[in-house]
């Protein structure tokens, strides 16, 4: 469950990104958050993520006040996340395969039990033919599927994706809302920060919709 | 416990990895880290075979117990005594065996024909158990001080000088290895700096991902200590060539002046030693590298 009471975050320089933002997602639950651009998507989502620290205000995931953690504590935190950018931030050095070992590396699980798990994930995504590809050789489509490959290889409690369709034609940005969805039908609570008309139509239960920083009614 | 081992198993992988990945910069970083440990190597065998040499020719150190004209048969056995309680080797040498000593050597029988009486006194020579500056001259000033011990003679002034020699040499060497020490710790602050601007990527990446400092932190250590490893058993061999190419000549030369030394090239303890020193100095110039550029990404 993720619980936010009056959170705030202004940047060094004084931009206000988001102003006394409350809300509660329960867990298992699928939500979209939306707004213009710089409405504050990125930046909760990043506050989510514990990537940012909010100026003010609580946020407790799992009963976890994300605001008051100590720093040390924060990677240990983030482990519980599955994180998607639009810009996936895989590593082009390495394959496919070696991109969603990382965060089995992290945690430092065995070599043979991290495979069998990465090669499952890849399995998940549709992508365990290209296991040996480099991510450069992948389609826009495919980087984003081997980005979830890597978010969900560690079996997270909670997705949370920025803008993941954002650089993706029609097809593939349904492809990647099925697997949010297949994810979210075995429990995991799916946060996704976007402005596809095609998701949010779909879903617009679960739309939480950000004006300049703020929460909008 | 089985997580901890396995990420400094994957760490050290890595390091390796990336050792490998670039052969030619790898063995380039090997070569000024061996360099750099070669001369402080050199120095170390050097002395170490000066020591040797020292230790040999101390080990026949003498000192000469002369006793008084008037010395009888009672003072000899008095002396005998005390000489045969003590540590070392001795050995009597009466004042008509001197003479005789004396008169064989070459343009003295006539000189020692023509004296009226025999003027040498008798005599014991002794080969102390310690042979350490020290323990010779306070071994000197107590055979002075026996009865009709008329004169004890030490040249140790040499073996004073010898060590005296070796101290400045060691000296020297700790001054010569902590400025190539400096360097190499310098050497390694920038290569390791370089890796983490080239993983930069990936360092953001894990740290959103849930990566801790210290695992972002290790293979850049182990890269460190392995270079330093490396670079120190190439030091090492660097060294040892030096020694063997040096070993030849130094005999013919020793060999001239009636001497049978040979030198001893590094053994175990220092090739051991300079891959240790290696690797401690590149690990430190890591974490020191690693600390600040981290700072930077951060």
């Amino acid at each position: 469950m993720i619980v936010a009471s009056n959170l705030s975050k202004r940047y060094p320089g004084g931009f206000e990104a988001l102003r006394d933002v409350s809300f509660a997602i329960e867990a298992g639950q699928m939500v979209f958050i939306t707004g213009h651009s710089g409405a504050g998507k990125t930046t909760l989502v990043k506050l989510i993520a514990s990537i940012e620290r909010p100026t003010s205000g609580s946020l407790v995931v799992n009963g976890q006040n994300l605001s008051a953690l100590r720093r040390s504590a924060i990677p240990y935190v983030r482990r519980h996340f599955g994180l998607i950018f639009q810009d996936q931030k895989l590593l082009f050095d390495r394959s496919a395969l070696d991109n969603v070992l990382l965060p089995l590396q992290i945690v430092g699980l065995g070599r043979r039990e991290s495979i069998r798990r990465a090669q499952a994930a890849l399995d998940k995504v549709g992508l365990l033919d290209r296991e040996k590809a480099n991510p450069i050789a992948l389609s826009g489509g495919e980087q984003q599927r081997l980005a979830i490959a890597r978010a969900v290889v560690n079996r997270p409690a909670v997705l949370i994706a920025d803008e993941p369709s954002g650089n993706l034609d029609a097809e593939s940005a349904g492809q990647i809302l099925d697997l949010f969805v297949d994810f979210n039908r075995v429990g995991v609570t799916v946060v996704v920060a976007t402005h596809d008309p095609h998701w949010l139509e779909r879903y617009h239960p679960n739309v939480m919709r950000l004006a300049h920083g703020r929460l909008a009614a | 416990m089985m997580a901890w081992l396995s990420q400094h198993r994957a760490a050290l992988a890595r390091a390796f990895g990336r050792l490998l990945a670039a052969p030619l910069g790898t063995l380039l970083a090997l070569l000024v880290i061996g360099i750099a440990l070669t001369l402080p190597g050199l120095g170390w065998v050097l002395l170490d075979n000066l020591r040797e040499i020292g230790r040999e020719v101390s080990a026949v150190q003498q000192i000469s117990v002369f006793m008084n004209l008037d010395a009888g048969k009672k003072d000899i056995a008095e002396i005998e005594g005390r000489l045969r309680s003590a540590d070392g080797k001795w050995r009597f040498v009466s004042r008509e065996e001197a003479l005789k000593r004396l008169q064989a050597s070459e343009g003295m029988a006539e000189i020692v024909a023509s004296l009226p009486r025999n003027p040498l006194p008798d005599a014991f020579i002794v080969e102390p158990a310690r042979s350490d500056p020290e323990a010779l001259e306070v071994l000197r000033k107590e055979l002075a001080g026996w009865p009709k011990v008329a004169h004890v003679q030490l040249d140790s002034a040499w073996v004073k000088r010898f060590d005296a020699f070796l101290r400045l040499g060691r000296l020297a060497l700790w001054i010569l290895a902590g400025v190539f020490a400096a360097g190499l710790v310098a050497a390694t602050f920038n290569m390791i700096r370089l890796q983490v601007v080239a993983q930069a990527a990936e360092i953001e990446v894990a740290r959103m991902i849930g990566a801790t400092d210290a695992f972002i932190r290790r293979p850049f250590y182990y890269y460190g200590a392995l270079q330093g490893v490396l670079g120190g058993l190439l030091g090492g061999g660097l060294v040892a060539a030096i020694f063997a190419l040096l070993g030849g000549p130094v005999g013919d030369l020793v060999a001239l002046y009636g001497g049978n030394f040979a030198l001893h090239g590094p053994g175990l303890l220092h090739f051991a030693s300079l891959a240790g020193a290696g690797g401690l100095l590149g690990w430190l110039g890591a974490q020191l590298s690693v600390s600040l550029s981290l700072r930077k990404l951060d």
